[in-house]
């Protein structure tokens, strides 16, 4: 079928792009892996907790670094759960961002940290959007009758 | 002597379906490993921290008030390692000091796999150590263990 062809080459061409800007690494890959015919659903699943518990995440990161006296631990505490949990998912850019703040954490520079709030903010949409698209495309794929692609 | 159909299959699908309590922080982890678990045909509780899971397997501090037994209906634990309060390598000590829980495999997943964490949770007599992030391969065994446990 022409159209199921369209969309598979579409999916194949969004997603090496994904992880060819690093905004996906292996892990995704993994995932799939993880997911057959008994549980569909599962990467849909782990990436929906993710965004929730990621939205969670930002809010309490704000918050923590508006308070009078910034209580850095408590930060450094919710940074490694992002870098655990965008880990999991593979979500690179993420996760590295993640990594970099953390630094800053231990550093208690104050300053960085509102950097790099910013930046994992940025980055956490932009992950987001990117992975609604694909899982969209996936859904465009089974509902038009043919095969997601298996990842390399 | 008569054998009751019904509860003899009762019986076997208690045994066919192994009970696992996975504890991790991270609710993102925890989903994941919850899901896996449900997806290899176990009955899966959960728990937020070291002590929640304590409190579930009747080892909480209040020891007199602790009168469930889901201890001894739990055939694995699975933990994270770094986890705020109580460790998962605190969390493994205590399930080995309880007469009723000792004998339950205990697996530990952190994303530091440093030989001395690895060997520091064997040697506590961890039963399997998981890097994080979970891969398809490490689930794989896991599963093989369930299947083996499970019956």
């Amino acid at each position: 079928m022409e159209i199921v062809g369209q969309l598979q080459k579409q999916y194949v061409d969004f997603i090496t792009s994904l992880f060819r800007e690093a905004y996906l690494d292996d892990q995704y890959v993994q995932l799939q892996k993880l997911q057959d015919d008994s549980n569909p659903e599962f990467v849909v699943e782990v990436v929906s907790i993710f965004f929730e518990d990621s939205e969670k995440l930002l809010n309490d990161l704000a918050s923590s670094l508006q308070q009078q006296v910034v209580d850095f631990k408590k930060v450094d505490g919710y940074v490694h759960q992002f870098k655990g949990s965008s880990s999991s998912v593979g979500a690179q850019r993420v996760k590295n961002a993640c990594v970099d703040f953390k630094n800053f954490c231990e550093e208690k520079n104050l300053d960085g940290c509102l950097r790099f709030l910013n930046l994992v903010k940025q980055e956490f949409y932009l992950v987001k959007n990117k992975l609604e698209t694909l899982l969209r495309l996936e859904q465009q794929i089974l509902q038009a009758g043919g095969m997601v692609p298996p990842l390399e | 002597m008569e054998v009751d159909g019904s509860s003899t299959k009762g019986l076997l699908n208690h045994i066919e379906k192994p009970h696992v309590l996975a504890v991790d922080d991270n609710l993102t982890d925890l989903k994941l490993v919850e899901t896996l678990l449900k997806n290899s045909s176990c009955k899966v509780t959960t728990a937020e921290n070291g002590l929640m899971a304590l409190e579930y397997l009747g080892l909480g501090n209040d020891k007199q008030g602790s009168l469930n037994d889901n201890g001894s209906k739990v055939n694995l634990i699975i933990t994270d390692y770094c986890m705020p309060g109580m460790t998962g390598y605190e969390l493994l000590k205590k399930i080995k000091e309880s007469s009723v829980m000792k004998n339950v495999p205990v697996v530990i997943m952190s994303s530091e796999n440093t030989p001395t964490r690895i060997n520091k949770c064997l040697e506590e007599g961890a039963h399997m150590f998981i890097p994080k992030p979970l891969k398809y391969s490490d689930v794989k065994k896991l599963r093989c263990q369930l299947m083996q446990w499970g019956n």
